[in-house]
Parts: C-alpha cells; structure tokens; sequence
C-alpha cells in the first residue's frame, strides 16, 4: 500500500465518524480505490461458460441496466464501470478473477459475485482486505454473518428459510404428507435441504421417504423420478436448477406421478423452466416468489414492471423476457444503485457497506408488494420474505401472506 | 533450445533428450528466484503478479507429471485432474484436520498420489490407447463425485470443500505471503524438474523411453515392461499431485468443483502444445495453460468492440482457433516447433 | 419389481441416446481411426439448427434432412480443410485439434443462440398406449430411428460399392490406393456421414435433456463408453454398448438405494451410479480388449 491510499484511508474512516452525525450527502468527497470525482469501478464474475452458462444472462443484464444509469447521466454525476470477468462456475479460477479485479483493477468493491462455490473460495479474502462483496448471488445462509464477515452481504432470501416455509406449510396443508426429494447434490442443494428439515422439527423428519440426489453431470434425471414416484410420495420437494427442473417436471408428467409438488424459487423461471417442461405439466407448481413475474396480469399497470419493459426493449432487445434471469438481475443491480445514491460522495469502502446495512423499507423495483429490503449492521439479510405461488396457466398465481421465517417484526 | 534430439518411431512424437548441464538453465532460476526482490521491491511486480507465476509454475509441475507418463512412456491420460485433486485433497486434509504444516503435507500428497497412480496403473496396463483414454477421462470424471461420497464426508467436508489457510513467510522475512509462496513453488518446482531430468538421463529413463518406441523389443531385450509403466504411472501421478497440493495452499480452499473435468483437459492441452516429449515443453505448457483463457477474454472483449458484429462472440471460439492453428503451425508443439526452427536456421 | 421394470425401461430410453452418439463415434472411427472428441459438440450445434429451422415454420423432419445434409457437408470440410493437413501429426495433435474443435462449437452455438434452455419438439405423437407409464413414445421413437440407422449403415457397409470402398480405405490404404479408390475423399465421406449421424442424435436427444450448449457435454462420456464397450469398430457393437451402458447405470443406482432401503446400509447409490457402472465397463475391457463385439487385432511386430 503507498503512502498516498493509506492517506485516503485515514481519511475515509474519519469520514465514518463523520458520516455517524452528518447525512452522507453534507459529507466530504470521500475516495477508496475504485472511486474517483467520475467514475466508481465495480468488480463482479459470473459463469459465462461452462455447466452453469445459463446464469450469465445476469451478469449481461446487470451490464446493461449499469449502462442505463451511465445513459441518464450515473450516480451523483459518476459513471459506473462495470468489470465482469469469466469464472467458469469453477473456484479458483474465481478466486484469481476477483485478485485480478481487487489488486489490479482496483475495483472498489464486488458485487454480485455468482454461485456458493465460487463465493465461498473468495469469502476470507474479501474479508482480509476489507473490500465488500455485496449483494452475492447465492441464497446460502451463510453470508448474513456480520460479526465474523463484515464485508459480505447477501441479496435474495436464503435458501434455509425458503426451504423452511415449504416444510411449514406442507405440514399445515397436506394431509398425511409422505414426502420425495429431488436434490442437486452440492452445497445448494443441502442448504435448502436443511432448512427444510428444520422446517419439518425433528419429529417430522420420518415423512421424508425417499431423497434422491443427483448431479450435475448426469445427462437425465429419469431414473431418480421413478425412484421417487415409487417411493410412494405424494409430496415432491424439487431442489433443482433450470434445465433440471424442467426434466423432472416432464418426467413426473409421463410417468404419471402427481404429487403436490413444490419447487424451490431457484427455478422460478417461465422461460427457462415452464414453458420447456410444459405448461400444462406446470399447473398447480407451488413455490415461494419474492419478485413479480411481469407476464401476470395484475401487474401490467405497475410502473416498475413497465420501467423494466422499456429497460429491456432498448438494452437488450433481443432477450428472452421470460428468462428469469433478466428479471432478478435488474432488480438486484437497482438495489446496488440506490445503495450508491444513499453514499452520495463519500465512495469510502466502509461507507458502501454502511450504506448497503442501513437499508429501511426500500422497495427494490420488480419485488411483490409488501415485500422490502431491510438491513442494519446486525441484519446481512436484505431480502427475508416471500409470498407462496402456484403456476396458474402462463403465469403465477400468489396466495397467502408475505411470510417470514424469522424477524416476524418485519 | 539446444536439445540433443534423437528421432525414433515413436507414437507420440520424435523423441527429444534433455540437455546437458547448461549454465544458463541455473542462472535462469536464480534470476527467478531473486524476483520477489528485483521485481517486488520497484513494483514491477504485483502480487497479483506473483500469484499468476507461482500458478505457471504448478501448472508446468502437473503438465510435467504427464508429460513423464505420455511423453516419454507412450501412456496416454485424459484424466490428470484427477492425481492434481488427490494431492490438493491430501494436503488440505492434513492441514485442516491434522493441523499440519503447509510444508510437511507435500511429501505426503506425493506418496498418496504415486500409490493412487501406481493402482490405476495396474488395470491401465491392460488398456492401450483409446481403452487407456476412456478410463481416464472416466477417472476424471469419476473424482469429484468420490470427493462427495458420503462415507468420506468426514473428512473431505462433501460439497462444501475445505477452507485452509495461506502461509506468511517465516523469521519475519518482508515478503509478502504471495511473494513466499512463489519461492516455495519454485523450490520445488526446480527440485521436480531436476529429478525428471536425472530420471530420463538415467538407465531407467532410457527404459521408459525403449518402452515407447517399442515395447515389444523392450521387453525383449530384458525391460520389466509392466514394472516400469506401473511405476511410470506412479511417478507421473506423483508429480501432478504435488502440483495439486501446491494449487490447494495458493488457493487456501479445496471444493469437488475446483477439480472439473476441465482441469484435465488444460493439463493434457499444456502437455501437448508445450511438446510432449520435452522438458522444456513442460514450462511451455504450464505458462499456456495460465494465460491463455485471459489472452482469449481479453482479445474477444477487444475483437467485440473493434469490430461490430451481429453476435457476442464468447472467449472459446478463440481458444479455439488458437489451439488449431497451433497444431497446424507446430504439429510436435511449441517445444518441438522451437527446436525444429533452430535446426533450420544452424543448417542453413 | 415394478420398480425394477420401470428402470430398465428408462435405461433402454437413456441407453438409445448413448447409442446414438456412439454410432457416430464408430463412423469416424472405422474411417479415420480417430475419436473425435468433438463429435457431442458437432451433434449439439446440428440440433440447434434443425431447433432454427423449425422455429422458421418447417416441419421437423423437413427440418432434419437438411440439416442431416449441411451437417453432412460440414463434416466433408472439416476432414478436408482442417484435419486434412494434419494426417501425419501426432495422435495427441489431433485430440488437441478436437477440443479446439470442441470449443469452438460450443462457444458459437451459445454466441448465437444463448444459454438458456429451449424446448426442442418431440417429432412422435404423444399418445398413451398400453405400457406407456414404462416408457414414453419419444423414448420408443428414439429406439426405432436408432436402429434404423443401424441397419442402413450396415447395408451401405455391405452391400453398396462406396460403403465397401470407404472399408477398404480404412483397413488397408495402401492396397486400396492401389485399387483406385481415392482414400482421402473416403475419409472426408466418413467424417460427413459421422455428422449427418450426429445431426439425428442431437435432434433425438435435445427433446429429452433440452437444447443448450452444454447439452452433450455429460453425454459424450455415456456414448464413448457404449462404443467401446461394444467394440468401438463395430457399428452393431456401439448400438448395443450404448443400450447396456444406459441400463446398467440404472440397475446400479436401484440396486444401490434398495440395498440401503432393506437394510439401512449405504453403499452406493445416484451419486456414484457412473462411477460404478464405468469401473465395470473398464474391467470388462480388461479382461476383454477388443470389446464385447469387436474382432481381436492381432498386431506385427
């Protein structure tokens, strides 16, 4: 470090002191790496290629929404320069992306980072440099853990308490519930796992009668369906990405098998999901949604939906609209600019995670009604709550409250 | 590169000799050697810097492992990963649950490995060409899920992987913790290099080599064939796992996922446009395999904004042309090509 | 039982789609001597583009024949401009120019079409008929058209001058140069006929895993395995090796979960189904080189 950055650092944590009795806008200009009088550098990976390539529509969408706010002039006068690099959904090649975006490009902190593994290679080392990783792209539980990891934040509900609240409400719900599991066999798929058996209380854990895992790699995951239908199940709890909810789904179809079937909100995508399994195979899905799905009816006169119609029609027109992806990416990429706005021009790396563990009530554009993201230093979780949905012809269908499976103050 | 090469019918490619004793060989590592504070110091060289080197480094290791078994033994393997994730496992376990030192575990993942490669040796025996290609790639793709397998999730941590923890440099030196691990690296890697290098110039390396050009008279002329592939295939093993356990302590962090079938393919892409019969080749090879998806990245970024096409073009497609014009230029790999080159000039 | 039963018949499903693959595997093999590395990534582009010309408004085997045939030409190119100067390189080369080939086709499919998975259309009826809860229509189609092409390949092979030439150029260049065939044009056939397979492999499987870039990736493994397995020269051998390959990796996982079902011991179970069922398909190698189709070679010293 030269002695001009550690200047600027002392600079920057007096502006902390500052900033705790002065609005951050009558604050000073304030300046980590990464953030200058016009630009602020963020960094970020995503799997472009390699088996997770299907989620490198976020990072291309979030890409283009950052574009967007450069368009309309950035942030407090400030362009965005986005760096998104390659990781291949492998870790180490992650781990030496985010070096690369950390100590070469100085960036002045990661955001969105994609996938359990790949986060969870880089999650000490972002924490020994005090850089923040914001807003990662990964429902594990395991990064609302501010004591330990100050610099890390999550975005979405994690995947303990989703899976949670279809343990909950299978056993308010279903009558004699006997339940099959289909399980991607890594760290994903075992949080929800967990969080649905705790969901379940110990007691209950024997309605689980069959779990059947799978990989990756496996081109199919027919054999594990019938293995589940013949379990005797009449409850399905399908813990899979896309390509492999879309197979069960249709396998569950042809051979007949109908379980009450909940699917985790990881596959909550028409585009990548439904609409290849089959619509009419996809009737009566339940599942937990935190965002609008913009083909349902009753949100065609909201604005944000329309805001992100004409967003996606002029930056990406040649996207699919009903591929999720675009959907969670912009509305994560307008919770990371409002986070910008809020830090006004003190850009210090310890005011950008003040200002994203001071969120209160924000409404992210695209999340449903009621639905807010609330943080503060002790709470890294900024989306808690979901609504219950099921897959009603083209679109969902929400029933119940907004639940929550802790902070019920919320 | 001034190889005394000799050509012979091999399968694989002309079989090049390492070289002798050359001054200039050792001056070069201690010119690497000294970089932390040549480079380090003005700040020419960034740790970032150093990490990309040590990576080099390891890669040639494991390019180096195969090499030895195809290169010089005429044994084939699509399945390299899978030694580099023993070894990466080895060390972190030892790390993580023994409370090893980072240092001490490398021998040990050394052993395991030459055990694990001596095994699968057996069977590969039995095995030639494309049988020996289908149980390796079946070997590399077969790892990761044995790393998940329930009954060893005490120890490897399932899925999750293992978190360990990055050396600092010991009596206080003012190093930074990636400017010493690269000197560990390179330790070794000089230590490996020249012990594959005394290898081959030994009996046992001209039986290694008698046994691919043609087993059938090797075994003729008193060559314990089986022995010494299996052991070849031991020794093989042996260097890529170490390279793995090295990769796990630069990384700090072992998953299933970190050991892809990818990773046995940029070994066996390295092995070969390095040349797979050379020494030399082996650095090559561990330098394009670090560099070369950066290089592809970057050229598409700078191809996608200088030329407005109708598609984003993707990384690969690069990669691609890169590796198939290579093999057009360089049949025998860059080493060979080098050495091919050298010839024609001193001749002509 | 039922159980039992029902995990053949998705083995047989899962099976026809290996088979499928390794034929052209073989094809490739019995005229180039070659694996081509490639060859999942070749299928999988020839899918996306019969997927394009039925979104364009054609029908779906329209769509196929004319694939089938730009594929066939792709391959002819292939062979002609790209392995065509390499025939004296090392065998390793050449694997490296398949990844590259590999990573080619890979890479442009996803440029152009995405990563998102797209629903490919099933070109059979979808009607239940007596058995149907065992084994889908697609599934029975997939079969069909597989061991129709079998026994095309096998009359061409056998009863037709070019299929005959193509043999002779493969076993023994030498002497069918002397015959007047031209054999490097019989490589380029070869490599085209592998794609205009690989084409209808594709376009058979993308109904069942979807069509995306990664689609053939897993599946490579699954049809090497099955082409050597049977005899990686032996057309019939491949078709079989797939079918086996596919059932046993079935049998594997039920058995395994059974055994952990009676007893409460865990052995094995969906996670190490391929793991399993590659280490038998490896021993049965062992102990059978040639495969369990194929002709011993005897070699000269």
């Amino acid at each position: 470090m030269t002695f001009l950055d550690r200047r600027t650092l002392l600079a920057g944590s007096g502006a902390i002191a500052l900033a705790l009795a002065l609005s951050p806008a009558s604050a000073q200009k304030k300046y980590d790496e990464g953030a200058t009088d016009t630009e602020i550098k963020i960094g970020n990976t995503n799997p472009y290629s390699g088996n997770a390539s299907a989620y490198g529509n976020i990072g291309k969408t979030i890409d283009a929404f950052f574009k967007k706010v450069n368009d309309d002039g950035g942030i407090n006068g400030r362009k965005i320069n986005f760096i998104s690099y390659d990781d291949g959904y492998s870790p180490p090649k992650a781990v030496e992306m985010v070096r690369k975006l950390v100590e070469e490009d100085k960036v002045l902190f990661l955001f969105n980072t994609l996938g359990t593994p790949s986060n969870t290679a880089i999650h000490k080392y972002m924490n020994q440099k005090k850089v923040p990783q914001l807003f990662v792209a990964t429902g594990a539980s395991k990064w609302g853990n501010p004591k330990e990891f100050h610099w890390t934040m999550g975005w979405q509900p994690d995947y303990a308490t989703e899976g949670a609240i279809y343990a909950k409400h299978i056993l308010s719900n279903v009558k004699d519930p006997k339940i099959g599991i289909l399980m991607q066999n890594d760290d994903y798929g075992k949080d929800y796992l967990n969080g649905f058996k705790q969901g379940l209380g110990k007691d209950n854990e024997k309605l689980i009668v069959e779990l059947a895992t799978y990989e990756v790699t496996d081109p199919t995951v027919d054999s594990q369906m019938i293995q589940l239908k013949n379990s005797g199940a009449n409850v399905f709890f399908n813990i899979t990405t896309p390509k492999f909810a879309a197979q069960a789904i249709k396998k569950a179809a042809e051979i007949g098998w109908k379980p009450v079937h909940y699917l985790n909100n990881v596959s909550s995508s028409f585009g990548a999901v439904f609409k290849p399994a089959g619509i009419e195979a996809s009737q009566g899905i339940i599942l937990a949604l935190y965002r609008k799905d913009p083909a349902d009816p009753q949100w065609a006169n909201s604005p944000d939906i329309a805001a992100w119609k004409a967003f996606m029609a002029k930056y990406m027109p040649q996207a699919d609209l009903r591929d999720d992806s675009h959907n969670y990416g912009y509305s994560v990429a307008n919770t990371m600019v409002e986070v910008l706005k809020n830090c006004g021009d003190n850009l210090t790396r310890e005011n950008v995670m003040k200002q994203a563990a001071s969120l209160k009530g924000y409404e992210a554009p695209m999340l449903l009604p009621g639905i807010k993201i609330n943080t503060s230093s002790t709470d890294y979780y900024p989306i808690q709550a979901v609504r219950l949905a099921r897959v009603n012809g083209e679109s969902f269908e929400l029933f119940g409250e907004v639940q929550s499976n802790e902070n019920p103050s919320q | 590169m001034a190889t005394t090469a000799t050509t012979a019918n091999s399968p694989v490619t002309a079989a090049a000799r390492p070289a002798g004793h050359k001054w200039w060989i050792w001056l070069m590592v201690l010119l690497l050697a000294l970089l932390p504070l040549l480079g380090g110091k003005t700040g020419l060289i960034s740790n970032y810097g150093f990490l990309q080197l040590s990576l080099m480094i390891v890669y040639a290791i494991a390019v180096l492992g195969l090499i030895l078994l195809t290169g010089f033994n005429g044994q084939i393997s699509l399945g390299h990963g899978a030694f580099f994730a023993v070894g990466a496992y080895t060390s972190a376990v030892l790390i993580d649950q023994a409370s090893w030192p980072y240092w001490a575990t490398l021998p040990v993942a050394a052993i395991v490995c030459f055990l694990v490669g001596y095994i699968f040796g057996m069977p590969a025996l039995r095995l030639e060409g494309h049988y020996l290609a289908l149980a390796t790639f079946a070997l590399a793709v077969a790892v990761p899920q044995f790393l998940k397998y329930r009954h060893f999730e005490w120890f490897t941590n399932g899925v999750q992987g293992i978190n360990i923890f990055k050396p600092d440099p010991p009596f206080g030196l003012p190093l930074s913790a990636d400017q010493w691990m690269y000197l560990i690296v390179l330790f070794v890697a000089v230590l490996m290099f020249w012990i594959a290098r005394n290898l081959l110039d030994s009996r046992a390396g001209r039986a290694m080599m008698a046994i691919r050009d043609h087993s059938m008279a090797a075994s003729t002329m008193g060559v314990n064939v089986a022995h010494y592939k299996t052991v070849v295939f031991g020794i093989s093993a042996l260097y890529t796992g170490v390279a793995g356990a090295l990769h796990a302590i630069i990384f700090e962090f072992v998953a299933p996922d970190s050991f892809r079938f990818e990773l046995s393919i940029a070994i066996l892409v390295g092995a070969v446009v390095g040349g797979i019969a050379s020494l030399p080749g082996a650095v090559i090879g561990g330098i394009f395999v670090q560099v070369i998806d950066k290089y592809a990245d970057a050229l598409t970024k700078k191809l996608t904004t200088a030329v407005s096409l109708p598609l984003d073009l993707e990384p690969w497609t690069i990669y691609g042309i890169a590796l198939i014009l290579l093999m057009y230029v360089m049949p025998m790999g860059i080493a060979g090509g080098l050495t091919a080159l050298w010839r024609k000039l001193r001749g002509s | 039982m039922e159980q039992l039963l029902q995990q053949v018949a998705s083995g047989l499903a899962n099976g026809a789609i290996y088979a499928c693959l390794a034929l052209a595997l073989v094809m490739i093999f019995v005229s180039t001597d070659h694996i081509n590395f490639a060859q999942g990534e070749l299928s999988m582009f020839s899918a996306y583009l019969v997927w394009q010309l039925i979104q364009w408004g054609l029908n779906f085997w329209l769509a196929l024949a004319i694939v089938a045939f730009v594929s066939f030409l792709i391959g002819v190119m292939v062979e002609r401009v790209i392995l065509r100067p390499l025939h004296s390189a090392p065998v390793l080369s050449i694997v490296v120019v398949f990844i590259g080939l590999l990573a080619i086709f890979h890479s442009l499919a996803g440029a152009i079409w995405g990563h998102t998975i797209k629903d490919f259309p099933s070109p059979f009826p979808n009607i239940a008929f007596a058995g149907s809860g065992y084994i889908g229509p697609h599934q029975i189609g997939m079969i069909l058209v597989t061991i129709a092409l079998l026994v095309a390949l096998f009359s061409f092979f056998r009863f037709t001058p070019l299929g005959l030439a193509m043999r002779a150029a493969a076993q023994n260049p030498a002497s069918a140069r002397l015959a007047g065939i031209r054999v490097d044009w019989m490589l380029a056939l070869g490599w085209g006929l592998a794609a205009a397979i690989g084409a209808v492999a594709g376009s058979l499987v993308a109904p069942v895993v979807y069509l995306e870039p990664n689609m053939m990736a897993s599946i490579l493994l699954y049809g090497f395995a099955g082409a050597l397995v049977g005899g990686i020269a032996s057309p019939g051998g491949a078709v079989v090796g797939g079918f086996i390959v596919g059932v046993l990796e079935n049998l594997i996982a039920y058995l395994g979960n059974l055994l952990e079902k009676t007893t409460g011991v865990y052995i094995i179970g969906n996670g190490e189904k391929l793991t399993v069922a590659l280490i038998i398909v490896i021993t049965v190698l062992t102990l059978k080189p040639s495969g369990l189709f194929g002709h011993v070679t005897v070699k000269r010293v």
